[in-house]
């Protein structure tokens, strides 16, 4: 619908339900005695009584024209808005229509009240109505008697849990929660290589539960796992059981409640189980990534349903993932990881910085098979209770890194294969080497968890480097 | 009395909107005897072990056996190789071992 050419002169938006636009109605009727005045009223058609006036009745003035408070008095010329004031203000009401005695008799000055085209009850309503043209993708319309949650299971849509239902005021919402254009492609979607326009994120994140304001964080996380570097392709279809882990740095995290607290891997905050969720809505939707399909994990895990947390950046004493990654401090970022399940590494007794990595080592040996090296990544997640210890040791991350990877360095000959009576194990080609457990850059150190409990938690990753997959951190965009 | 009325719910497709094109599979050949064959090894550990076995046998078969291999298991074959063996042979295997 294009937008409504307001008349020359002035103009005012009011309705009846407003006190201060009641309390106008005397100078309204006073403007229209001397200029060409246009009163458009929102709610009762015959009011103000005393003044000419048209009923804005489907609210597209209002909405066309940006009003949020009623009253507002506009001086339009040549059809186009030169000057606005909201609320009753005696002395902007003079200045704006120029008649220095208007309202003598009312109060210096008293706010208006919301436009109804603002009303919290029907704006996504308008907001369709009035934009909706730029929504392109298909529209599926429900049958009278039809489920639309029973429907949308039986057509393949969710990942095994509910979603809600995409209509177009709740995607129209949700696009609010951005500045890109709804058509943007952001991204190639694998395992299907489609273009993923803001629009189909935007309808994915509706299903997964999102408010608007996750809708920069899921878009950021959708760029980061499509590409060839993370390979979301290869982690679909893996028999191994990993998925994207999202960690989430900067001060949006908590503008949008994510939970980098207790219980921070689990169920309970809607920013982390509902991100992770569109990512996987997303690639399992768009990009046709579906289990027993492309996705050939022979187990999976709980966290594919939406594995994502925020880092404990206040809490830290060695720094953020983000910044260590390359992103400024005080900027929003994802960094994502093909990583399996989380699994706790338990240190009840520990007192110095070094019985606990030595602790930690021993944790990591494991990961995989205590006889794999080099193959794959980790994030260790150290729990504030843990960190302390670093904190009082003045240990940064740069050591305690160190201290692990000094750590982890293996005599070959102990993981040969057939060793220990393990079949598994590196070929006889390695005899007589030390070998490092993880690549330089293989151990991510992160801070997240709850303030009680002397334990760290593990998240393993999957096939690294340009052969499988690799972490990729970018920022998020508003 | 108006009739009641559900209202019915309109709501958007959250899918890439497209449908792959079905191929039929081309019929199986009566012989192999001269058809050239390429071996796509997908680059799993020993897949040259199964693979080279499976080159001696479609040799012995009157069979030229042509090999190929992707960078890695993990992503998909790039657009060149597949090219590549299209135009290079009459069919192909692509093998995973482990």
């Amino acid at each position: 619908m294009t937008k409504p050419v307001l008349p020359d002169g002035f103009v005012v938006v009011v309705k009846r339900e407003c006190a201060t636009c009641v309390m106008t109605e005397p100078v309204l009727a006073d403007i229209s005695r001397s200029s060409k005045l246009t009163v458009y009223t929102q709610d009762d058609a015959s009011f103000p009584e005393s003044v000419p006036h048209l009923h804005d009745e489907d609210l597209a003035v209002s909405w066309h024209n940006d009003i949020e408070t009623v009253p507002t008095l506009m001086r339009i010329e040549n059809g186009v808005e030169v000057a606005r004031t909201v609320g009753w203000s005696r002395d902007a009401w003079r200045e704006l229509t120029g008649l220095g005695h208007l309202g003598e008799e009312l109060p210096v000055m008293r706010p208006g009240c919301g436009s109804l085209s603002v009303d919290p009850d029907i704006v996504d309503k308008l907001r369709a109505q009035f934009t909706g043209s730029v929504l392109t993708a298909r529209q599926v319309e429900m049958a009278a008697a039809e489920d639309e949650f029973e429907s949308m299971f039986n057509r393949g849509w969710t990942d095994g849990l509910p979603v809600i239902p995409p209509t177009p005021e709740r995607v129209l919402r949700m696009l609010t929660g951005t500045t890109r254009k709804p058509d943007e492609v952001i991204a190639l979607a694998p395992p299907d290589l489609v273009p993923l326009t803001v629009e189909k994120v935007a309808i994915n994140a509706v299903m997964a539960g999102c408010l608007p304001e996750y809708l920069p964080w899921v878009i950021a996380a959708l760029e980061a796992v499509c590409n060839d570097k993370f390979n979301m392709h290869g982690v679909l279809a893996t028999t191994m059981p990993v998925g994207p882990v999202i960690v989430c740095n900067g001060p949006g995290t908590k503008r949008i409640g994510m939970n980098s607290g207790i219980n921070v891997f689990g169920q309970g905050n809607r920013a982390n189980m509902t991100i992770g969720r569109a990512v996987q809505l997303t690639i399992r939707n768009v990009g046709g990534g579906r289990p027993g399909e492309v996705d050939r994990a022979t187990h999976g895990n709980p966290g594919k349903l939406s594995f994502c947390f925020a880092e404990d950046e206040d809490g830290s004493p060695f720094g953020t993932l983000a910044t260590e990654r390359g992103i400024p401090g005080g900027v929003d970022a994802v960094t994502v990881f093909a990583g399996e399940g989380p699994r706790c590494a338990v240190d009840q007794l520990a007192r110095t910085p070094d019985e606990l990595v030595t602790s930690f080592a021993a944790c990591l040996r494991t990961v995989m098979h205590p006889k794999s090296v080099m193959a794959f990544d980790v994030i260790l997640v150290v729990s504030p209770d843990h960190s302390r210890l670093f904190a009082e040791a003045g240990w940064d991350r740069r050591r305690i890194l160190d201290e692990l990877h000094s750590r982890l360095q293996i005599d070959s000959n102990t993981i040969l294969r057939g060793v220990d009576g393990m079949a598994e194990g590196l070929p006889d080609r390695f005899r007589d080497r030390t070998v490092p457990k993880f690549r330089p850059d293989g151990i991510l150190l992160t801070h997240a968890g709850g303030g009680a409990g002397l334990f760290s938690s593990i998240i393993a990753g999957w096939a690294n480097g340009d052969m499988g997959s690799q972490p990729v951190t970018v920022a998020v965009k508003s | 009395m108006e009739p009641v009325t559900a209202a019915r719910l309109t709501i958007l497709d959250p899918t890439s909107e497209s449908r792959p094109a079905r191929r039929e599979l081309l019929a199986r050949p009566e012989s192999i005897d001269g058809m050239t064959i390429g071996l796509l090894d997908i680059r799993k550990p020993r897949g040259d072990v199964f693979l080279d076995r499976i080159e001696q046998l479609l040799t012995e078969r009157g069979a030229r056996v042509m090999r190929y291999a992707k960078p890695t298991f993990t992503k998909p074959a790039p657009a060149d190789l597949r090219h590549e063996i299209a135009s290079q042979c009459n069919l192909v295997i692509e093998a995973l071992a482990d």
